[in-house]
């Protein structure tokens, strides 16, 4: 019940910035949408593994939004498409991926999305380059919406989103197969003697980390109305694994815990510090990993636990 | 007589010039308990390496309930109805050992449930069962590697009998155990096995062991079968007092 208590307050935090600071809904968006993604780079680190190529399926969510908008008008379905198409992509590279561990499975992810950067970026006439490809606004649930109203429903859009999203993979890591993500990471020879096929509990998992980051990227493509190869760079990427680490893997809430912190230190630090903010991002990374191993859903778990464990 | 449950036929394996299996032939009839004693590095690991699909003879064949299962992956034997504990206990040390045992009860239906939680109310029950049987109870929330060494092996073989084999291999279950709780520990085992009329091989060091427990005794030396028989009987032949438990020192 803690848990669904500190959802309830995060969310409720998260709908006060967005009302009173009406520049912090975009920058919450972002950070909902990021946070989808890191929720799929999670339950692959809970098996041990490191991808480090995860921005592929984020850029093919937001690319699939950018080519079908000429021909479909509703955001939802658009949101829909995007997830389909990184799944598939995902089963694809998965099926390959999956075989390999450790730094085999990290550089092969890594891979898979440099050649994808590189065709976003080198086939043109298909993808206008680094140019990039700009998206009409579409409409939401029928609705044409614009300004505020548009900032405000993506933004519960990415709510509803992430709650589903963190209610449905919490149900998952309780389940065997999502309990067995741990058991690859200590002893996965051992699930095979048990009958468990240790590649298909891992591939059920890289399905659903490549349909998170294609939810998380549509909603990017659906907020910015832009999108450009970078989407896939690796830098982007680490990026995912980075938040992933600051925000914890102990608890669903971890990863948009850790996304929202992130986005907004970008925010601040970008403004105060132009030319220093990877710095500082970095220096919170360091604080982290040396004080709080579990991140920072561990550090509020701690917290939890002192106020509420007394009383 | 029935036909065994297991039978090898001309078994062999060689790693290079060590000839882990010469030529084996070996039965495991349903519901009996095999001992197979042995000098170290004789190939008693490698028979249950084979039988459970972890290596592949080179030669012979290996029939369970009549179907040939020489060469077949881990996953398909499991499946068969064998498991199997391991020397040094390998267990999911991030898991408590009540969801070890889960994660294998699992294994048998409803793994790919992908909502449904994996300790469900009747998975924990059975889980705690089997425990409870081989009086594991008090450590079933701790996690798997905070436990000594004596609990590890135990908790690793119940794990392998949560897939509720027919055919049970269990290699050096004592080894590391606590002299002094090595028969309490067998009793249970044994009486758990019988309860559930499981058919079990163990690989042994400590002869007194194997003369309480086991119905019937394989000795293995330099990838052959010595001699075979009732416990009494081998125990005392000579030829194995001098080549397995004399010149390999004291039962241990």
């Amino acid at each position: 019940m803690r848990g669904t208590l500190t959802v309830g307050a995060g969310v409720v935090l998260l709908l006060l910035l967005a009302l009173f600071q009406p520049w912090l809904r975009f920058v919450s968006t972002i950070a909902l949408s990021t946070g989808l993604a890191v929720l799929g780079i999670m339950l692959l680190l809970r098996a041990g593994q490191v991808s480090f190529g995860h921005a592929l399926y984020v850029a093919a969510g937001a690319y699939t939004v950018a080519f079908l908008r000429p021909y479909l008008g509703e955001a939802l379905l658009l949101l829909l498409a995007g997830a389909a198409v990184a799944t598939g992509l995902g089963l694809l590279v998965g099926l390959f991926v999956t075989r390999y561990r450790d730094i085999f499975f990290g550089m092969l992810n890594l891979a898979f999305s440099m050649v994808a950067w590189s065709l976003l970026e080198k086939l043109y006439s298909l993808t206008r380059g680094t140019d990039g490809i700009r998206v009409v606004r579409p409409s939401l649930l029928g609705l044409g919406l614009d300004g505020p109203a548009w900032d405000w429903a993506l933004f519960l859009l990415a709510l509803v989103a992430a709650l589903l999203a963190g209610g449905l993979v919490a149900r998952y890591l309780g389940s065997p197969a999502g309990s067995a993500l741990g058991a690859i990471k200590t002893r996965e020879t051992r699930l095979e003697f048990a009958g468990i096929s240790a590649r298909r509990v891992l591939l059920q998992a890289y399905l659903a980390s490549a349909a998170l980051a294609g939810v998380g990227g549509a909603i990017t493509a659906l907020a910015t109305l832009h999108v450009t190869p970078l989407l896939a760079y690796w830098t982007h990427s680490g990026e995912l694994v980075f938040v992933a680490i600051l925000g914890g893997t102990g608890h669903v809430l971890g990863p948009f815990l850790g996304a929202v912190v992130f986005e907004l230190v970008r925010v601040h630090a970008a403004a105060a510090f132009p030319d220093a903010w990877q710095m500082i991002l970095g220096f919170v990374l360091l604080v982290i990993i040396l004080s709080a191993a579990r991140g920072l859903a561990g550090l509020l778990d701690d917290l939890a636990r002192r106020l509420g464990g007394r009383g | 007589m029935s036909a065994p449950l297991l039978a090898a036929r001309g078994l062999s394996l060689a790693f290079g010039g060590v000839r882990a299996a010469d030529g084996v032939d070996l039965e495991v009839a349903e519901g009996e308990i095999l001992a197979i004693i042995g000098p170290n590095g004789a190939g008693k690991t490698t028979f249950i390496n084979m039988v459970t699909g972890y290596l592949r003879p080179q030669a012979g064949s290996i029939r369970f309930t009549g179907r040939e299962i020489a060469g077949l992956p881990p996953r398909r034997i499991v499946r068969l109805g064998i498991a199997r504990s391991f020397q040094i206990p390998q267990l999911f040390t991030e898991h408590t050992v009540l969801e070890n045992v889960a994660l294998h009860l699992a294994a048998r239906s409803g793994f790919w449930a992908a909502f449904g939680p994996l300790l469900s109310a009747e998975r924990r029950a059975e889980a705690m069962a089997l425990l409870a049987g081989l009086d594991l109870a008090a450590v079933a929330h701790a996690r798997s590697d905070q436990l000594d060494e004596g609990a590890r092996k135990l908790v690793d073989i119940a794990m392998a009998l949560a897939l509720r084999p027919r055919l049970l291999l269990m290699d050096e279950p004592t080894s590391g155990v606590a002299a002094a709780e090595k028969h309490a520990i067998m009793d249970r085992l044994v009486a758990a096995l019988r309860r559930e009329g499981v058919t079990a091989v163990f690989v042994e060091h400590d002869m007194e062991v194997v003369a309480r427990h086991a119905d019937r005794v394989a000795v293995w030396s330099q990838g052959r079968i010595l001699a075979e028989g009732p416990p009494a009987a081998v125990l005392a032949d000579p030829v194995v007092r001098r080549e397995v438990i004399g010149v390999e020192g004291a039962p241990c």
